[in-house]
Order: C-alpha cells, then sequence, then structure tokens
C-alpha cells in the first residue's frame, strides 16, 4: 500500500512536470500568450518565495525567518552574490531563533 | 567569474542545505516509524521536496490516499513551470524524459534568470543534477543518522531557500509588468494560504497575470496588437545579448524577453547542448520543493495543519 502511494505520487507528479514540457508544442500560442509563460513561472516563483517566508503552514511564521529572508532580500537588491544571499538569510535567522525569538 | 563557475558555486550553496534538509526528511520519515526504504525510494522517484515531506507526514497518519492527492496538488505548479523550460530541455525525447524529473523550483529559477538561450540549456542541467544527487544524498544520510540529525530550522535553513529565489527573480522583476504581476500574485497567495489546502494558493497567483488586463495595460481587450509585457528592464533590445544582462546573477530576467526562454529555442534547437540534468527538491518551504512540510515537525508526528481540501 505504501508503495504503491509513493510510486502514484512519483507517477502523478512526473506526468505533471513532463506534460508542461510536452503541451508546449501542442499549443498554438500567439507571441502575447508566449510572453506570458515566463511571467507566469515569475508569479509562481514569487508566490513561493512570499508564502515560504512569510507562512508555516497556514499561520504566520513568526519572526525569525521573515527577517531572515528581509535581510537576504536586501542584500540581493543590493546585488550581493547569491551565497551570500543565502548565508545572511540563513545566519540572521538561526541568530534570532538563538535569542529565542520564535 | 564567468557564469558556468558562478552558477556552480551557487548551486552548491543551495546543494549544500540542501543536503541538511534531505537529511531531516530522511531523519523524519524513520521517526515516523516508516521502513527506511520509504523515504531513500521517494526522493529518488518523487524528487520533489515539499511533496515527500507533507506525504510522509499523512503515510504517518495513515492516510496514503490523502498523502497522494495532497502532494499531487502541490506539485501541480510544475505544469507551468514545464511550460516554461520547455524551450529550454529542447525537442529531443531524451532531454525532456529525463529533464522533466529534474524540473523544480529552484531550478527553473535559477534556468529563467540566465537569457542566453545555451546558457540557459547548461544551467538547467547543472543545477538540475547538483540538486538530484545533494537531495538524495541527505536523504540516505538522513535515515543512517536517524535522530542524529538535527532540525534544519535551527540552522535557519528556513530562510535560505526563500532568500534564493528571490535573488534569482529580482532580475526578472525590474521589469514593470512582471512585477506587478508576481507581486500580485505573491500577496494573493499569501493572503489564502491560511483558507486553502497547500498548493492551491501558490497556483493562485497565476491569477496575478490578470493585472495585465487592467485598463491601460498592455493586454486590455480591444487593445489590438498590443504587446503583452515588455521587458522594461532598461535596456532589452529585442534579443538581448549577453552584454545586456542585468548586472546581479547575471541574469535575465524570467520574464518575457523576446528571445528568451522557450521562444527561440524551440523547435529545432533541440540537442545544442550538453546534458547534465537539473531538479531540486528543497524541502522546506511550503508548497515548494524547498517548501515543506505544512506544519509538521519532528516531534509531532501528524501534520496538524493539513487540511483536506474542501
Amino acid at each position: 500500500m505504501l508503495i504503491a502511494a509513493i510510486l502514484a505520487l512519483a507517477a502523478g507528479t512526473y506526468a505533471t512536470r513532463l506534460s508542461g514540457v510536452l503541451l508546449r508544442d501542442r499549443l498554438e500560442l500567439s507571441d502575447q500568450l508566449q510572453r506570458l509563460l515566463p511571467m507566469a513561472a515569475a508569479a509562481l516563483l514569487t508566490a513561493l518565495a512570499a508564502t515560504a517566508a512569510l507562512m508555516a503552514g497556514s499561520d504566520f511564521a513568526g519572526v525569525a525567518r521573515p527577517a531572515g529572508v528581509l535581510v537576504g532580500g536586501l542584500l540581493a537588491w543590493r546585488k550581493a552574490p547569491f551565497v551570500v544571499v543565502v548565508v545572511a538569510a540563513a545566519g540572521v535567522t538561526a541568530l534570532l531563533r538563538l535569542a529565542g525569538l520564535p | 567569474m564567468s557564469t558556468p563557475k558562478r552558477t556552480l558555486r551557487d548551486a552548491g550553496a543551495l546543494a549544500a542545505a540542501m543536503v541538511a534538509v534531505g537529511a531531516s526528511f530522511g531523519a523524519i520519515a524513520i521517526a515516523y516509524g516508516l521502513p527506511p526504504w520509504t523515504p531513500v525510494l521517494m526522493s529518488l522517484v518523487v524528487f520533489a521536496g515539499g511533496a515527500q515531506f507533507l506525504a510522509v507526514g499523512l503515510f504517518a497518519a495513515g492516510n496514503p490516499v490523502a498523502a497522494v492527492l495532497a502532494g499531487l496538488l502541490l506539485n501541480a505548479r510544475h505544469l507551468p513551470f514545464g511550460l516554461a523550460v520547455s524551450g529550454t530541455l529542447g525537442t529531443r525525447l531524451r532531454d525532456r524524459l529525463l529533464g522533466s524529473h529534474l524540473m523544480t523550483d529552484e531550478t527553473v529559477a535559477f534556468t529563467l534568470a540566465e537569457t542566453d538561450p545555451a546558457r540557459r540549456r547548461r544551467v538547467y542541467w547543472l543545477v538540475g543534477t547538483t540538486l538530484f544527487i545533494s537531495w538524495n544524498i541527505g536523504t540516505v544520510l538522513g535515515v543512517a543518522l536517524g535522530g542524529a540529525v538535527g532540525n534544519p530550522d535551527t540552522l535557519g535553513l528556513d530562510a535560505a531557500f526563500p532568500a534564493g529565489l528571490i535573488a534569482l527573480i529580482l532580475p526578472a522583476l525590474r521589469d514593470r509588468e512582471t512585477r506587478l504581476v508576481a507581486l500580485t500574485g505573491a500577496a494573493l497567495a499569501v493572503a489564502l494560504t491560511p483558507v486553502l489546502p497547500a498548493g492551491l494558493p501558490v497556483l493562485c497567483a497565476l491569477l496575478g497575470l490578470l493585472v495585465l488586463f487592467r485598463p491601460g495595460g498592455p493586454l486590455r481587450p480591444g487593445r489590438p496588437g498590443s504587446q503583452p509585457a515588455r521587458p522594461a528592464s532598461g535596456s532589452s533590445p529585442a534579443h538581448p545579448g549577453p552584454g545586456s544582462l542585468p548586472a546581479h546573477r547575471g541574469s535575465g530576467s524570467l520574464s518575457p524577453r523576446p528571445g528568451s526562454d522557450s521562444l527561440p529555442l524551440r523547435p529545432g534547437s533541440g540537442s545544442l547542448s550538453p546534458r547534465l540534468d537539473s531538479g531540486s527538491p528543497v524541502p522546506r518551504l511550503r508548497s515548494g520543493f524547498l517548501r515543506p512540510r505544512p506544519g509538521l515537525r519532528s516531534d509531532r508526528p501528524v501534520p496538524d495543519t493539513w487540511r483536506p481540501a474542501c
């Protein structure tokens, strides 16, 4: 049962991934619509980042994580290297947690 | 630093975090009492961090059907991702079959941050492979080490993933229309998170595209020939060459640039490039790859915040 569920999840996930890739050829998209695809991806990724930064499950994530992400975001905006952004975000969050903030 | 080198370094940073989060995934699955092969198999064949965390919690709760449905809902965003990176994967069937499995939030973000098609392709495979390997290594470590694996939240890794995504998408957000769409979508997603099951809020971000239809917007009905979203970002001629990349990460933009992503590569660009692979499961953020498990904690074996889709 467990293995069946895992395989079903795997197959469904793979089918989702592959169908986007394959569908692209079948869709006769106008130039306009084609330009929307990267925008749609940008919207999804931004939403992922925002929900991941602010929410934990269906509640707010507390203080430490949003603060760390904010620091990382500011560094990214100032064009800091990617590694610096990631390490700073994690570091700030870890320190705030160490200090007892949620 | 050349782009591949920088990408390698950036992907390496993400990979290190993924090993840690993968380890926590493996350890949590074991803590839930699942057989050791379960997390290992999942990381290999599902390769989607958020869905994996969600699913093990529901397996542990004795609800495998819900685990499958919730996981699939969480992963539904890969369909639009597939549409967006299809051109990058090329037309060769083998590349598409393999490349699809490596598709993750981070891979897509890294890829779309590049503007040059050949570079995009390299980045997709490079990041995908790196993340696939690190995620699976992490999982095995977690299974082996069990309880010795700490909570990655202690290290602040739950902040690392969203911050990394932000760094990757910022260049695209320089385009005014893309920014409006993305921020509207993100606001909707955050607002809906408390009331919708995991996965749906992020999908609702696609509704942000509706701002293009606002009065005066680029897609307002009745404006024949109106152009959607032009990359506003500074200097972008129709085909942004490498020289026009926005400074940060070398990157370009996720945004609609004529000449980017799927468009130009599409038909015959089949197999220009070396295929590495790509993918990325990062657990810990919520619906993404990185995003794991709503409300799961190792000490809380049952995901209490998950609600069945209404």
